[in-house]
């Protein structure tokens, strides 16, 4: 692996671009460098891995046997990639991708912004895979935005990357494994949780008998039954959640629920926040790709062919950005796109993946049960009330459904104009999914008409001087 | 804490109207507020979330500078409009609860070369002198601009000083405009696309897939699909899209109170930079090259704002026609055509001076010249150089 | 509100916060230097003023922005530490005096 740390030395052209150096980005670029392709492997973290194996690298032995086995394999799948030409380019966002034929673009060529250490460059690749991961289901409770408040998977990143405890009370919030994955992981480096309060729906798992033993069948299942039993053995559980609203003074948070109807309410340091994990789809949505509503995982997706054709056929997408499944299931499509994606340049014959399609298709069982249980109900994805819809913006519910009562709002860009909601440097990435929800429970229609925000490049925020150096006659080489 | 307060159903198409507007954007929006302020039953029929929006994609400007060169009537028009607005601010804001922002700090005409800036000086004496001396305005050179604006980059060699020129929010104002509207009794109705318009003798149908409205009138303020609606009823609007890119910085420290030509600082501290003027057809893409070209423009005027960062942009359609000016037009027993770019500049005299004489049936004689008649006499060379 | 679960592996990185001397390790993000360290308020924001801390860590959310070695509006969680590097927390923009930088 050839690590870069300066846009100048790119090429100019490459046969397959990779975004996104999670497991499924890994195996892309670990299949196009073995085909001999010319491959760019570009990533906004420090080193590859992705958020599921962050750190993983650096980590000491002791930090790797708390994090699990899962996380430590991510060793070996990176240093997979060592003494394969694949040009690394960490720290780098990606701002736009134009897919092939549009603003002028020849047909079979697709153009890149990229941005890193105060530059930026456009590049161009015949094949580009897109393998950027998910982002946590924004959770907008009152009271989400206030420090000492944060996501369960910032604090797992803060653990992965900087081996970093609570060193104070904590309390875990919300729904899904991870949020289990990571008492379990605290509990297991010395730190104990003050309490989880749990808001799965009461009744999701017994409804279910029949899948839930074929999912305590793989794998995942019987990890993950082992999981709860040691946590729920140290950590005091709240079941049946609602109502949830967190408080802050100078002495710490306050978080309120209500239990069975009963108000509750503890004191504590650190609120871990986690209600699953959605595709992260800011790039593939400004690339143009068609976007779906997935009613089961109660998420957008885009719109993909069984070896991650997007609806550009330069452009195939890998890993959860394509719908939530997991790191093994990511390795597995990663690798399949990217073959797909050499076979149609011809730098690999045309031929079946067996490997990874059953690997793939492994990893997929359970998947239904997990989404049955742990996608949260429609008013947990929302914000209510005096919840901040907008963090960037700072625009609370209410003040959304009181314009909402007045006027006719056509949709999620018209309710931004109007209010300003998504306008602020996260693009929308935090309150857009909310947004659209609203608007379809508002408006009594299905969320897939609603839609979601246009988004455009650059999709992350780049400087005028970033910009402007694109101009340069130098740049344009 | 669950589930979403009661809230009104939406609204249904009513059978009949004394007034169907055609398009919610900022046009039909003030020309509808207009109307009913008169007492007449409005309603507005507008199109999905992601329709062409011009009112969505533009910078805000109240701008006279320049405008009606070689065409009095428009200078004119344009002035009488700006010079409406602040009392048309505090209607619209008394009425609806939302200010649509209007500066009061004047505009500048930046020129980025000795040669642009002398163009700029010769048209605006040649305005003034075409118009009475209407349009009070000041030259400003190199020093004089570097006092005013210390920021200013040292290749600028001057600007072109209105204090006619303003700037309003332009979202706000469409938000506060939708708000009188609903408070005034008028039905909005988005996602009412008109498929067909028919004349009725008495008056006209209006066909929508969600049904059929019977309106005395009829107001075509639907931007580029005027073009295809002004046939059905014998008018004729010529209209194609000319994209503008433009770029939207994070919210920065306020240092320009003044609007200007390409870049503008919004009230809660955003930058709008813009914009481009591209023949793209019906592509609202957005480009890194054209971008790239905005932001170095931007650099040269304020090179401070280096590190400033860009977080959004759009891509938006002019709806323009083959002179550039706009069209307003009227036929049969009461079909409006307006097709302007300017819908900020002229909403004053949209909702005041237009929807007068949408009331009283009669196109007003200032808008005459106007009518899209002017463009058949236009030689075919001269529309395809526009 | 975070401590290390284990030893450095290396000397320490020296920046300021603020102009206070802190430590972090190599490797750490600002971000998770700066939680380590005991900060809660990254910024103030620019519509409410209201303090702010990381709270995705992975680039999204945009709430650590802090100001480093003078430039405003870095990504605290996506920028790693390094020794010397000057630290601020960022204010609210109209808290700056009107002063174009």
């Amino acid at each position: 692996m050839n690590r870069l740390d300066d846009l100048r030395r790119l090429r100019p052209l490459y046969d397959l671009a990779v975004i996104g150096a999670g497991p499924a980005g890994i195996a892309a670029a670990r299949v196009a460098a073995e085909a001999g392709a010319s491959v760019l492997l570009a990533d906004l973290g420090t080193a590859p891995g992705g958020q599921i194996w962050r750190g993983v690298t650096q980590a000491p032995a002791s930090r790797l046997a708390a994090l699990g086995a899962d996380y430590a394999r991510g060793h070996a799948a990176i240093a997979a990639l060592d003494a394969l030409a694949i040009d690394y380019m960490p720290q780098t966002a990606v701002w736009s991708l134009a897919p092939g034929g549009s603003g002028g673009l020849p047909e079979d060529l697709q153009e890149l912004g990229l941005r890193a250490h105060g530059a930026t460059r456009l590049i161009r690749a015949r094949r580009v895979v897109l393998a950027t991961g998910a982002l946590e289901r924004p959770m907008p409770l009152d009271g989400w935005t206030l420090p000492q408040v944060m996501t369960a998977g910032a604090g797992q990143i803060l653990l992965k990357s900087a081996g970093l405890l609570p060193s104070g009370k904590s309390v875990l919030i919300g729904s899904g494994p991870l949020l289990w994955l990571l008492a379990a992981q605290y509990l297991r480096l010395g730190h104990r949780p003050q309490m989880i309060l749990d808001t799965t729906p009461p009744g999701r798992l017994s409804r279910q008998p029949g899948q839930a033993l074929g999912f305590l069948a793989t794998g995942y299942g019987r990890k993950g039954l082992g999981l709860l039993a040691a946590v729920r053995a140290r950590v005091p559980l709240r079941s049946g959640v609602t109502g949830l609203r967190i408080a802050r003074d100078e002495t710490g948070l306050s978080v309120h629920w209500a239990e069975h109807g009963r108000a509750q309410h503890l004191r504590t340091d650190l609120a871990l926040l986690h209600q699953g994990v959605i595709p992260n789809l800011s790039l593939a949505r400004a690339a143009g790709c068609a976007i779906a509503w997935d009613a089961a995982q109660a998420a957008f997706r885009p719109v993909t062919g069984a070896a991650g054709q997007s609806s550009h056929p330069g452009l195939r997408i890998a890993g959860d950005g394509a719908g939530i499944a997991g790191a093994e299931a990511a390795l597995a499509s990663g690798e399949i796109a990217a073959a797909a994606a050499l076979a149609e340049i011809g730098l690999l014959p045309e031929a079946p993946r067996p490997g990874a399609e059953r690997r793939l298709a492994r990893a997929l069982r359970g998947r239904g049960f997990l989404d049955r249980v742990y996608t949260p109900p429609p008013e947990a994805r929302r914000a209510q009330g005096a919840a901040l819809a907008c963090r960037c913006e700072e625009i609370r519910a209410d003040t959304l459904d009181a314009l909402l009562h007045e006027i006719p709002v056509s949709g999620p860009n018209q309710l931004k104009s109007h209010t300003r909601c998504g306008m602020g440097p996260c693009q929308g990435r935090m309150c857009g999914p909310g947004i659209s929800e609203t608007l379809a429970a508002q408006q009594g229609r299905p969320v897939e008409e609603i839609g979601y925000f246009r988004l455009r490049s650059p999709v992350t925020p780049v400087t005028l001087a970033e910009l402007a150096r694109l101009a340069e006659p130098e740049a344009a080489e | 804490m669950t589930g979403l307060p009661d809230l009104p159903a939406a609204q249904a198409l009513p059978a009949t109207a004394d007034v169907a507007v055609i398009g919610g954007g900022l046009v039909g929006a003030a020309v509808a507020w207009g109307l009913l302020r008169r007492g007449l039953r409005v309603v507005v029929l507008d199109e999905g979330d992601l329709a062409y929006r011009a009112s969505r994609g533009n910078f805000g400007l109240v701008w006279v500078q320049g405008k009606g060169l070689d065409f009095p009537p428009y200078a004119h028009l344009t002035r009488d409009s700006a010079d409406a607005w602040p009392g048309f601010d505090a209607a619209l804001t008394e009425a609806s609860g939302v200010s649509p922002m209007l500066t009061r700090a004047g505009g500048y005409g930046f020129c980025f070369s000795q040669a642009e800036l002398d163009k700029a000086a010769a048209n605006m004496a040649r305005l003034a002198q075409q118009t009475g001396g209407r349009f009070a305005y000041r030259m400003v050179g190199a020093e004089e601009l570097r006092r005013e604006l210390p920021w200013i980059g040292p290749e600028i060699p001057g600007a072109v000083h209105t204090e006619l020129d303003r700037g309003a929010n332009p979202l706000y104002l469409l938000r506060g405009l939708h708000l009188a509207i609903a408070r005034a009794g008028g039905v909005l109705l988005p996602d009412h696309k008109v498929t067909r318009l028919a004349e009725t003798g008495a008056g006209y149908t209006v066909e929508t897939k969600a049904g059929t409205l019977s309106a005395g009138q009829v107001v075509l303020a639907a931007g580029l699909g005027n073009a295809a609606l002004a046939p059905m009823v014998g008018l004729t609007a010529p209209v194609r899209p000319v994209r503008g890119q433009i770029l939207v910085t994070e919210r920065i420290p306020p240092f320009l109170n003044a609007v200007t030509s390409v870049i503008r600082q919004m009230h809660e501290g955003s930058c709008l930079i813009g914009a481009t003027n591209e023949e793209a057809g019906y592509d609202t893409g957005t480009l890194p090259g054209a971008q790239a070209a905005l932001a170095a423009q931007t650099l040269r005027l304020v090179p401070a704002l280096e590190h400033v960062r860009i977080v959004r942009s759009w891509g938006a359609l002019r709806v323009m026609t083959p002179d550039g000016l706009p069209i307003y037009d009227r036929a049969g027993p009461g079909a409006w055509l307006i097709t302007v770019h300017s819908g900020v500049t002229l909403a004053p005299m949209h909702c005041e001076r237009l929807s007068a004489a949408i009331a009283h049936g009669a196109l007003p004689e200032a808008l005459a010249p106007f009518s899209a008649s002017r463009l058949a006499a236009m030689p075919e060379a001269a529309r395809a150089a526009h | 509100m975070f401590k290390r679960s284990d030893d450095p592996a290396s000397a320490p990185v020296r920046f300021t916060f603020d102009g206070r001397q802190m430590t972090a390790r190599a490797g750490d993000s600002v971000a998770a230097a700066l939680l380590a360290g005991g900060v809660t308020r990254f910024r103030d924001t620019p519509v409410g003023g209201a303090p702010r801390m990381a709270y995705c860590m992975m680039g999204v959310c945009f709430d650590c922005l802090v100001r480093i070695d003078g430039i405003p509006n870095r990504q605290a969680c996506l920028e790693p530490v390094t020794e010397g590097m000057a630290v601020e927390r960022q204010p609210a923009p109209a808290a700056t005096g009107g002063e174009l930088r």
